[in-house]
């Protein structure tokens, strides 16, 4: 750690910084108003999948950039799964260069788009800004900063790809195309690894690509990331599931000295209430895969879709938000979230909530669904309810719902989506007989460089966690990289 | 993509097609399916591995004409390509030498049946198959599931090969003959139901090959669950075989409905759309 704080004030000891530094008094800077994020307006957005924030413009981000005080102890930095020099971009976008602003982001974070739109910043680098921790105002909008940089340079058409150290030939093998995966990718291909990323579905991004709507996170943005990284050398393979298409054994056997298992929580819960087979309930995985992976929505492609007049989404995470968000634009006239607690314990971003309220989505908190009625058809019509209240909190610190005797009663609903929860895919596990697992079906790691009990195998995002962010997984995928670099070399050098 | 190697028609609705994949000709067993996408708009569907060659490394896939994609599948001519196939998935069938095997296949079902009763016979059983469908026509892969088999009684509807008669009648005939031991059932959901009630009725271990709707063939999104012994399974990771006497079939064959309309519809305007190429 040493060195990562003397390389932050190498940088923050640069003539342009400690310039830029001087040229506006912090009591000025302190003055400033946060920018306001560019939201499409909610009632046509509603009606469309274009994405809900537009970005901030030139001018927008250069004032924000105004507001950071270029600490010399930047704990925002701490805060950033990815460990993102933020400082440093930060004024670069305040000095107006927008090119070296992105390639201080690409220095730790193969996703700057994606992550400058889904990542939880005002939990992690805007909770430990020091306008947050110290003066009790509001941050800096480090997040909204981060996506304009991203954007800017897409748009600008010359993105910048990374270095790339000379190959070394040995060849690391990286499963699954999601978060950790790419993020995983990205820092081995740059150390000279030869990179192949195994992914089971048809195209590769994992969660960004079936599980984020194009509202939230375009495809388009996504694609862009992974054309960088096949530019820096990184190979994708669809349509490859580890564990059945070939073992682990196998690939050793084509070279491969060392694996990252980035998995995925690819197996949906539910509830296991009387009805909820019936047609018309769905988990919020295949509901979000069909309409933006598979593009079913659209005509002209040949998958499927249910589109639901009443459609209720049972629990209050953000994969909840993006499927009532999703109903809601393929013509819902009711779309409701249906969550045991209250918006107080909800998971999901602050903003997501804000986001759907804006856009008509009805939330019926302490509620919790018991049965589902069909039709003749086995389609689902009616769902039984029971009214909940709050009482001692659990485990996880939130007040437990608690069911009200006698407070059952009837909600129409011809479409359901159950979003309560993920579970590890156990495709990896099952086919490795010695990995280590928690009772959870999560492959167990250790914390630092995510090294399971079977050495040259390494594991991060959701298989680990069981269901967590896009930049926690990818902040696994770096860690895990770093290990498997440690890892490599270690056994070259015997 | 996957080259097409060869295609041939099993019956007016059927085709069998082989294709390049070398891995999965590799790593599949008796039991195993694929997910195969054709085309960047295409939609994703289950297709059982009806055998393969790993020298060659091709698979052989069947696919009957009932909707747009399986539609798709069935024009495409050799030298062609298949946008996606990925596999193998589901688990393996359970192999063993237990005794006198009673195989039942239903349609196009004898497409997923024929490994198995390979696999069954190359275990040393006694393999005795039941082939069943609407008409003559319709009884596909004859010779091959011959090879495999002990005896062949063949059914149909309207008594045009065969026995007249519906498959359980052929069943029935083998079960009061002689002692079985296990049964695999496979076929329209309807026909798997009732296969099961009458090994049921005799108390003879039988299993069923599902056929539910997928998306991704992963585990990922639950589309294909089904109810076996009171507990949801997703058929894709826990099957596609089920003990057939725990199946919720009923549920099944409602579940296999849950698209009803909207592939009808699209299938419709498919064909309007074929119509009017060719005039």
């Amino acid at each position: 750690m040493e060195n990562i704080a003397e390389y932050l004030k190498q940088e923050r000891g640069q003539e342009w910084r400690e310039e830029l530094r001087k040229s506006m008094k912090p009591k000025e800077r302190l003055s400033k108003d946060r920018v306001q994020m560019i939201e499409e307006d909610s009632f046509l957005r509603a009606q469309s999948h274009i994405e809900v924030n537009r970005g901030i413009t030139v001018q927008m981000a250069v004032e924000e950039a105004k507001r950071c005080l270029d600490c010399p102890d930047p704990t925002c930095i701490q805060g950033c799964p990815v460990s993102i020099n933020i400082p440093k971009f930060i004024k670069y976008v305040e000095k107006q260069d927008f090119a070296l602003a992105a390639r201080t982001l690409k220095e730790t974070n193969a996703l700057p788009a994606v992550c400058g739109r889904v990542c939880p910043q005002e939990k992690q680098c805007e909770a430990s800004c020091f306008y947050t921790i110290k003066l009790k105002k509001i941050p800096v909008a480090i997040g909204h900063l981060e996506r304009f940089v991203a954007d800017w340079e897409r748009n600008s058409g010359k993105m910048y790809i990374p270095e790339v150290a000379p190959s070394n030939g040995i060849k690391v093998a990286i499963i699954g195309s999601g978060p950790s995966g790419l993020a995983a990718a990205g820092d081995l291909v740059k150390l000279g690894y030869s990179v192949s990323v195994f992914e089971a579905l048809h195209e590769p991004g994992g969660v960004l690509k079936y599980g984020i709507p194009e509202f939230r996170l375009p495809n388009e943005i996504v694609d862009v990331e992974i054309e960088n990284l096949k530019k820096m050398g990184v190979e994708f393979i669809t349509n490859f599931i580890v564990g059945k298409t070939a073992t682990i054994e196998d690939l050793k056997a084509e070279g491969y000295q060392a694996f990252f298992a980035g998995s995925g929580a690819g197996l949906p819960n539910f509830m296991n209430i009387p009805g909820e087979n019936a047609n018309g309930i769905m988990s919020s995985n295949e509901y979000l895969t069909r309409v933006n992976l598979m593009n079913a929505a659209h005509d002209d492609y040949d998958t499927p879709v249910l589109f639901g007049k009443k459609v209720a989404v049972i629990g209050g995470g953000n994969t909840a938000m993006d499927s009532v968000r999703t109903a809601k634009r393929l013509g819902a006239e009711r779309a409701m979230i249906i969550y045991r607690r209250t918006l107080e314990e909800m998971p999901a971003r602050v903003e997501e909530v804000k986001h759907a309220q804006q856009e008509g989505i009805e939330f019926l908190n302490l509620n919790s669904p018991i049965e589902y009625f069909a039709d003749k058809n086995g389609r689902v019509n009616r769902m039984r309810l029971q009214k909940m209240e709050l009482g001692e909190p659990d485990d996880s610190g939130r007040r437990r719902p608690v069911p009200i005797e006698g407070s059952e009663y009837d909600l129409e609903a011809d479409l359901v989506v159950v979003s309560v929860g993920v579970s590890p895919n156990p495709l990896i596990p099952a086919s490795l007989p010695g990995l280590k697992m928690s009772r959870w079906g999560t492959i167990i790691v250790d914390d630092k460089e995510m090294q399971s009990s079977i050495p040259e195998l390494f594991a991060g995002g959701d298989i680990v966690r069981g269901g967590a962010t896009v930049i926690l997984a990818m902040g696994d995928g770096r860690n895990a990289a770093a290990g498997i670099h440690r890892y490599l070399q270690n056994k070259n050098k015997k | 993509m996957n080259k097409i190697i060869s295609v041939d028609k099993l019956s007016e609705n059927v085709v069998r097609l082989e294709i390049e994949a070398p891995r999965i000709a590799k790593k599949r067993k008796a039991g195993h399916f694929v997910i195969v996408k054709l085309g960047l708009k295409g939609e994703r569907i289950p297709l059982t591995i009806s055998s393969s060659n790993p020298e060659k490394g091709t698979i052989t896939l069947i696919i009957q004409k009932v909707g747009v994609t399986s539609h798709k599948i069935s024009i495409l001519k050799a030298g062609d390509e298949i946008t996606d196939v990925v596999g193998p998935l589901g688990q393996a069938t359970h192999v063993e030498k237990i005794g006198t095997v009673l195989c039942a296949g239903g349609g196009v079902g004898t497409a997923p049946l024929l490994p198995i009763v390979e696999a069954m016979k190359k275990a040393g059983n006694r393999v005795i198959t039941v082939l069943a469908a609407r008409n003559k026509e319709l009884i596909i892969l004859e010779k091959e599931i011959r090879e495999y088999s002990d005896e062949v009684i063949i059914m149909t509807d309207d008594g045009s090969y065969g026995k007249q008669g519906l498959v359980t009648q052929g069943m029935e005939e083998i079960i009061q003959r002689e002692k079985v031991d296990k049964s695999i059932i496979i076929g329209p959901a309807i026909m798997m139901k009732f296969g099961s009630m009458l090994t049921k009725k005799y108390n003879i271990p039988t299993e069923a090959s599902l056929n539910a709707i997928m998306v991704d063939g992963t585990g990922m999104c639950g589309a294909c669950r089904v109810s076996v012994g009171g507990v949801t399974k997703f058929v894709c990771v826990d099957g596609p075989e089920f003990n057939a006497h725990d199946v919720n079939f009923d549920e099944l064959l409602m579940r296999l409905g849950g698209f009803k309309e909207e592939e009808y519809k699209a299938y419709q305007s498919y064909l309007e759309g074929l119509k009017k190429e060719t005039v």
